[in-house]
């Protein structure tokens, strides 16, 4: 099992062909508290690059892509009535949705833990 | 203006200690401003409504009138205004509008009455200062001086602990009204402080020589009781108290009435007219506006932004919300928009278009959470 990110703050963890994603330490921390997080029903299909989520601030609402197409299987359904987790454990108990990956070749070329560092220092 | 444009920006006197301190700089009116500290909004926001927040609010229009007398320069404001300026005693403080021909809002102020005969302090919005100077300008006789407030930094320290934050550092003002003027030292330094603010809390507003807002603001922060604010949560906290921002709330197209301020207008005014718009906010007046302003409470946890389209229960668009986020004392999504009269009874169940999903909301009152102002 490999953490990616991509260059607009999202990290993905694949087990198999089931990627686990959500939003980098370095985004929530721009983003500031968590106040209400909108996930996708299951079954919905993502594409890579497209909206998959939104998360909102007190000030403001962001979109969350999806980092790899798929199918989503399962989302962080405490998140409802807990957002902040995301502020408090990102890459953890924070995670947002799970999906069932439909080309696992989309991980190739995505940023490891190394290149991601280097993008927001 | 975006956030990567901020070498045309502005600095205001603090700018230095908004840096030193974190704050997150944004442009804002074309000043670089706070947005917040490293604290956050929800942290800035709840300790505000608890004990202290200090602002910074340097970025606003100060401005002088000046007249032979106060009947003079009360009647030619007067002209561009609704309010009742010619009433105010010295040391008074009034907030009001300038009005359009048409009867909206060119910009909303406070207007003190300064203890110089014939002298009055203007405050507006940085959006619209320059608009505000013209106006002036353009309108006031020439027996009325315009002199712009260039050299002085404006804070704002907010919270039911601001009055025991400035005794302890040795100005007591505890005898002090709501909505009124002193001109005293606070740690040694001159300032002019209003009791009054944006915030729904009781506070100051406090007026002081460019060269002397950090050394004054530095006195502040160093009490325990005062954190520094950015201008998130000077919006989270004039939306739960629901005030209006110009640009969202308010704007050339709205009129006083609608917009829920005929308080700020008074009996005399509203029967003698006399100023831009009459015809219009009098009619209003008498035969009540076609639509309202309203506090709306979304039903779900989902925050309604401005621009968000408000529908009736058939579906058809009424109006749009103009302000709306989360309120993080209510601990719930809030919003203010305009819909029209048959729609603004407090308890009347709309929809709310967000992101392409109508969720359901109701008509509140405002504020949504009671004022703590100086009784």
């Amino acid at each position: 099992m490999s953490v990616k990110y991509t260059e607009d703050h999202e990290w993905v963890s694949v087990e198999g062909d089931i990627a686990t994603f959500g939003i980098t330490d370095h985004a929530q921390e721009q983003l500031g508290e968590l106040v209400f997080i909108e996930l996708p029903e299951a079954g919905t299909e993502l594409k890579k690059g497209g909206e998959a989520a939104v998360v909102e601030s007190v000030k403001a609402a962001s979109d969350v892509y999806a980092p790899v197409s798929g199918e989503v299987i399962e989302t962080n359904s405490g998140l409802d009535s807990e957002p902040t987790k995301v502020n408090e454990d990102p890459e953890g108990s924070g995670w947002m949705i799970k999906i069932k990956l439909s080309d696992v070749s989309e991980l190739d070329g995505m940023l490891d833990k190394e290149a991601y560092s280097k993008l927001i220092s | 203006m975006s956030e990567t444009d901020q070498n045309s920006l502005l600095n205001t006197p603090l700018f230095d200690l908004h840096v030193k301190r974190g704050g997150r700089m944004v442009g804002f009116a074309g000043y670089s401003m706070p947005v917040q500290y490293p604290e956050g909004i929800v942290t800035e926001h709840t300790h505000t409504r608890a004990k202290a927040g200090l602002f910074d609010v340097s970025h606003m229009g100060q401005v002088f009138l000046k007249g032979e007398n106060h009947a003079h320069v009360s009647s030619e404001l007067e002209k561009l205004v609704p309010g009742d300026i010619a009433a105010l005693k010295p040391g008074r403080i009034r907030y009001t509008q300038f009005t359009n021909a048409d009867g909206g809002i060119l910009d909303d102020l406070m207007v003190t009455r300064t203890f110089e005969d014939g002298t009055l302090f203007l405050v507006v919005n940085a959006s619209r200062k320059d608009q505000d100077y013209r106006l002036l300008e353009d309108n006031l006789g020439s027996s009325v001086d315009i002199e712009k407030i260039e050299n002085r930094a404006l804070l704002a320290l907010q919270g039911p602990q601001a009055e025991n934050v400035l005794s302890a550092l040795g100005t007591d003002l505890a005898d002090m009204g709501f909505m009124t003027l002193r001109i005293t030292e606070i740690a040694e330094i001159e300032c002019w402080v209003s009791r009054s603010g944006y915030t729904g809390e009781d506070g100051f507003e406090i007026s002081v020589k460019a060269e002397q807002a950090t050394p004054l603001a530095e006195k502040l922060l160093a009490h325990e009781e005062v954190m520094a604010c950015g201008l998130g949560a000077r919006d989270s906290l004039r939306l739960e108290a629901g005030l209006c921002l110009y640009g969202n709330d308010i704007d050339e197209t709205t009129s006083p009435i609608e917009a829920g301020l005929i308080w700020s207008i008074s009996k005399r005014r509203r029967a003698e007219g006399g100023f831009p718009g009459a015809n219009r906010i009098q009619k209003e007046i008498a035969e009540g506006a076609q639509r309202m302003r309203v506090g709306i409470k979304p039903d779900g946890k989902a925050p309604a932004r401005a621009g968000v389209e408000i529908t009736n229960l058939e579906n058809e668009v009424i109006g749009q919300i103009t302000s709306g986020g989360f309120g993080p004392s209510l601990g719930a999504p809030i919003a203010m928009g305009y819909v029209p009269s048959d729609y603004a009874t407090v308890g009347t169940r709309l929809n709310l278009i967000v992101r392409g999903k109508s969720m359901s909301a109701t008509v509140t009152d405002l504020p949504f959470i009671p004022n703590n102002f100086k009784r």
